[in-house]
């Protein structure tokens, strides 16, 4: 197997779909373990990685189903590999009970969410984005989570690099939330050449065995270091609440207080290192859509009507969604006279919206049940809306 | 708008998939422009009615919308495309038919319409599943949605290694079917 | 591995493999385990009678003997009493969530191939929630060691009825009696394609501790499966009120067979408890499958 130094980094312009732009990017950040299950629209994700993997290095295996799928990339991951799976809505679903496994053991890695219309077996080879919340609140109990929403094919290739190195830094799991529109869609894909494409790597102990705690975080940082299995720590990883030699503490809350509390604010304590938002001609405007992933990016055209119309709209684009920004958009909707919101769902991340804009300005809710992208007239007649423009019924 | 929208349909196994991404390729990597391609099947992998379309652009904002809604060019390689496609299709567009295997009814009046048998030059050259590929040497004939030259580098770069020449020889073949016309 | 292995002749004594192996000295020797424990954790949270402390003492011994590097073997375990082994062993441990021991262990195996890896897990967790795992490692011939606790319910959390709870077996959700067909741990395993499957009931052993040793240089998935008494959960409402009860159960019921046909070895309440190295053969490890068949695709 080929031991070369990025080898896996196919520099060059490429016509590519969405799907393998995520995969090409998770080998470009350094992953090598691929555990998965198939399932439309997310299956060219793993299709690809199981011809690509072995060729650099790599290890991929096709589980049994998605619990175990989740749990391989965990395993993977303890063992010092980068490790990713992705699926779509049934399998994230499955993926959901050790999720939470991840969280809680502070585990780096990578879930991609390849959105389909749902609820259940829903429409398996159509776009939704019905799995916002899902991405957030899916596992049980407390904690925080990073998701990310590209909208080309360029992007998942990027944000997948991006998701690897939060996994890295923050010590946890981290979601990239596409669709089967631009996981199915191929578009322009560049990729650099290896010394521009910035790699976190995993953080070590220096403590020798014996001093080292695998849960025991310095003063000012957020993350303890990473020792894994084989390193000769003997550490101890588990499930349950536990303490700073990572053994289970569950008597009282003594330890699920500093444990959950640091599990949450390590993420939303560093929100303006993690949030990366888009904006785009929001300086003068009246009108914001707020919006993420096909969404927002279906949401120019409308936007680009409205601006002919004489409506001064402008977009913020949640590249981020998890954690939410709500700083940023409460400052905007003491800006505007309206905020619009498209997304491929009934209506999950507008009420967040609604909660960060915390009355200053209304919000009006664009959904869609999923199985296509917006109709353009209907976001249009938003933004007039939103405006105080009158609209035609 | 300088965007350019083509659709083509025809049944799964055909290459009409294949088709649109090459033609997307050949924008991209060739032409120097920007293209989306996106496709819709049904959940059969053969003979089940399938649809690849392609925008083309200059600047990638005139992609934001992905879907193809009033391509100027519809490619129909089987009955079923043409009856779900030409009905709604643009008066003012350019039909471009496989005439080995679609028949035109009133539904095509008032097209321009342009025909090439595709499929039956593909099988005299002794590989029906080229016909995809003599098709696209007609369309680089017969549209300006990408270069002849971007066509074929498109074509040759995406098919198996050791079929080039045929692939090659069904381009042309197409071609200058459509460059007699 | 690196080590060989002495034959193990089915038709001789225990003892004569004691004296073939040398291990003779160590038979009656002190086990000094408290390198190997995370003294630190101890008290242990397991009952009176309970058979996990002599499963564990068999392991931590065929361990020793087996002479990885102590640094390589990683122990995983699920959820439940014999879950809480990964949390005694002072060696890197992972415990997971209730059943998925086995895919995490699949992935630390492939994430590390130079990892010994041991999944420590009980019967609940391993074949009836974690059931799907159990056959699709088995069927992979998944590089790992399983060492699976049978001790007919779960007993930590109040002795409810699980996927091995034999036909009759009263438990507290099965109060008028148990009238599902259970699962057979060494026959799913030899079923599925487990390369190495042997059962003892906690009373033998010594004999548990060879077939660990065994199974831990076994390469491919070797599986352990370890009859042992739950008196607060299971043998209270069996007439077993203490742990030396079941011990003499065993001791009455217990029928050493090696070689037997697993289908035939079936556990109910009563009646002969088929002990015995059961299959013992040789296939290439999903590792090594991996290995050939990309060597000889990637070779063009």
């Amino acid at each position: 197997m080929s031991d070369k130094t990025h080898a896996g980094v196919l520099s060059g312009e490429f016509f590519m779909q969405g799907d393998i732009a995520c995969a090409e990017g998770a080998i470009c950040a350094g992953c090598r373990f691929f555990g998965g299950y198939p399932i439309t629209p997310a299956t060219e994700v793993a299709q690809w990685m199981s011809e690509r993997l072995p060729v650099v290095g790599g290890m991929y295996i096709q589980m049994e189903d998605e619990l175990a799928s989740m749990n391989a990339v965990l395993g993977a991951s303890w063992a010092g590999i980068k490790a990713m799976t992705a699926t779509s809505g049934p399998g994230f679903s499955l993926m959901m009970e050790n999720l939470g496994l991840g969280i809680m053991m502070e585990t780096p890695c990578v879930l991609v969410n390849v959105q389909r219309g749902g609820p259940s077996t829903g429409l398996p080879t159509l776009v939704g984005q019905g799995d916002m919340m899902q991405a957030r609140w899916g596992s049980h109990g407390d904690y925080a989570i990073i998701a990310l929403a590209p909208s080309s094919p360029q992007e998942i290739f990027d944000l997948t690099i991006d998701a690897f190195n939060l996994a890295e830094r923050y010590r946890t799991p981290v979601l990239v939330m596409t669709d089967a529109e631009v996981g199915h869609m191929t578009e322009k894909v560049v990729i650099p050449p290896p010394d521009e494409i910035e790699i976190v790597p995993r953080r070590k102990p220096t403590a020798p065995p014996g001093e080292y705690m695998p849960y025991y975080v310095a003063p000012g940082e957020w993350v303890a270091p990473m020792a894994v299995a084989g390193d000769g720590y003997r550490i101890h990883a588990t499930g349950l609440t536990h303490n700073e030699k990572g053994y289970p503490a569950t008597a009282d809350d003594s330890s699920q207080w500093p444990l959950i509390q640091r599990l949450i604010d390590k993420i939303e304590k560093n929100r303006d290192d993690i949030i990366v938002l888009e904006e785009n001609g929001l300086d003068d405007a009246e009108v914001a859509v707020i919006s993420y992933g096909i969404a927002a990016r279906t949401a120019i055209w409308p936007m680009q009507m409205a601006r002919a119309e004489g409506i001064r709209v402008g977009l913020l684009r949640l590249v981020t969604v998890w954690p939410f920004p709500d700083a940023a958009i409460y400052d905007l909707a003491g800006r505007v006279n309206g905020i619009v919101v498209p997304e491929i769902n009934m209506g999950q991340i507008v009420r967040e919206v609604q909660r960060a804009a915390a009355g200053r300005t209304q919000v009006i809710s664009v959904p869609h049940p999923g199985g296509g992208i917006h109709d353009p007239y209907k976001v249009l007649d938003a933004i007039r809306r939103a405006a105080g423009r009158k609209v035609e019924v | 708008m300088n965007r350019l929208e083509i659709r083509l349909s025809g049944f799964g196994g055909q290459g009409i998939i294949r088709s649109g991404e090459i033609i997307g390729k050949a924008a991209v990597l060739y032409d120097g422009k920007f293209a989306t391609f996106t496709q819709s099947y049904g959940p059969e992998s053969r003979g089940g009615a399938c649809a690849a379309q392609v925008a083309i652009a200059d600047d990638p904002v005139e992609l934001s919308y992905p879907h193809v809604i009033d391509p100027s060019v519809l490619v129909i390689m089987s009955q079923g495309g043409y009856n779900k496609y030409v009905p709604e299709f643009r008066r003012d567009g350019l039909l471009i038919v496989d005439s080995s295997l679609v028949e035109l009814d009133e539904a095509a009046e008032g097209l321009k319409v342009l025909g090439i048998p595709a499929t039956r030059l593909a099988e005299e050259m002794g590989r029906r599943i080229v016909a995809n590929v003599v098709m696209l040497g007609f369309i680089a004939a017969v549209t300006h949605l990408t270069s002849p030259d971007a066509l074929r580098n498109a074509v040759l770069s995406s098919v198996p290694k050791g079929t080039e020449a045929l692939n090659e020889k069904a381009f042309e073949a197409g071609l200058a079917y459509g460059k007699e016309l | 591995m690196g080590i060989e292995m002495q034959g193990y002749r089915l038709d001789k004594t225990m003892e004569q493999h004691e004296e073939a192996e040398g291990w003779v000295d160590e038979i009656h020797g002190t086990h000094p385990m408290d390198d190997l424990l995370r003294t630190d954790r101890l008290p242990h949270i397991w009952c009176p009678g309970c058979g996990l402390g002599t499963a564990l003492t068999c392991f931590l011994s065929a361990l020793r003997k087996s002479k990885f590097d102590l640094d390589k073997v990683v122990v995983v375990s699920g959820i439940g009493c014999t879950g809480r082994v990964a949390g005694y062993v002072r060696l890197d441990s992972f415990h997971t969530t209730h059943g998925r021991a086995i895919p995490f262990a699949t992935g630390l195996k492939l994430g590390n191939p130079a990892l010994k890896v041991v999944v420590f897990s009980g019967d609940g967790d391993l074949v009836t929630i974690g059931g799907n795992h159990f056959i699709h490692a088995a069927r992979r011939n998944m590089d790992i060691t399983v060492i699976c606790v049978n001790n007919f319910n779960y007993g930590m959390t109040g002795g409810q009825a699980g996927a091995t709870t034999p036909v009759g077996g009263v438990t507290s959700t099965s109060p008028y009696g148990n009238y599902e067909y259970p699962f057979n741990v060494s026959a799913l395993a030899a079923a599925s394609g487990a390369v190495y499957v042997a059962r003892w009931t906690v009373l033998h052993a010594r004999r548990l501790e060879r077939s660990i040793h065994e199974a831990l240089l076994k390469p491919g998935f070797s599986l352990v499966e370890i009859i042992s008494p739950c008196p607060t959960g299971f043998g209270r409402r069996h007439k077993q009120r203490e742990g030396l009860d079941t011990l003499h159960y065993y001791h009455e019921h217990g029928v050493i067979k090696h070689g037997a046909d697993p289908r035939e070895t079936d556990i109910g309440l009563s009646g002969a408890l088929v002990e015995g190295k059961f299959v013992d053969l040789d296939k290439p490890t999903f590792l090594e499958q991996r290995s050939r068949r990309l060597a000889q695709a990637l070779e063009k």
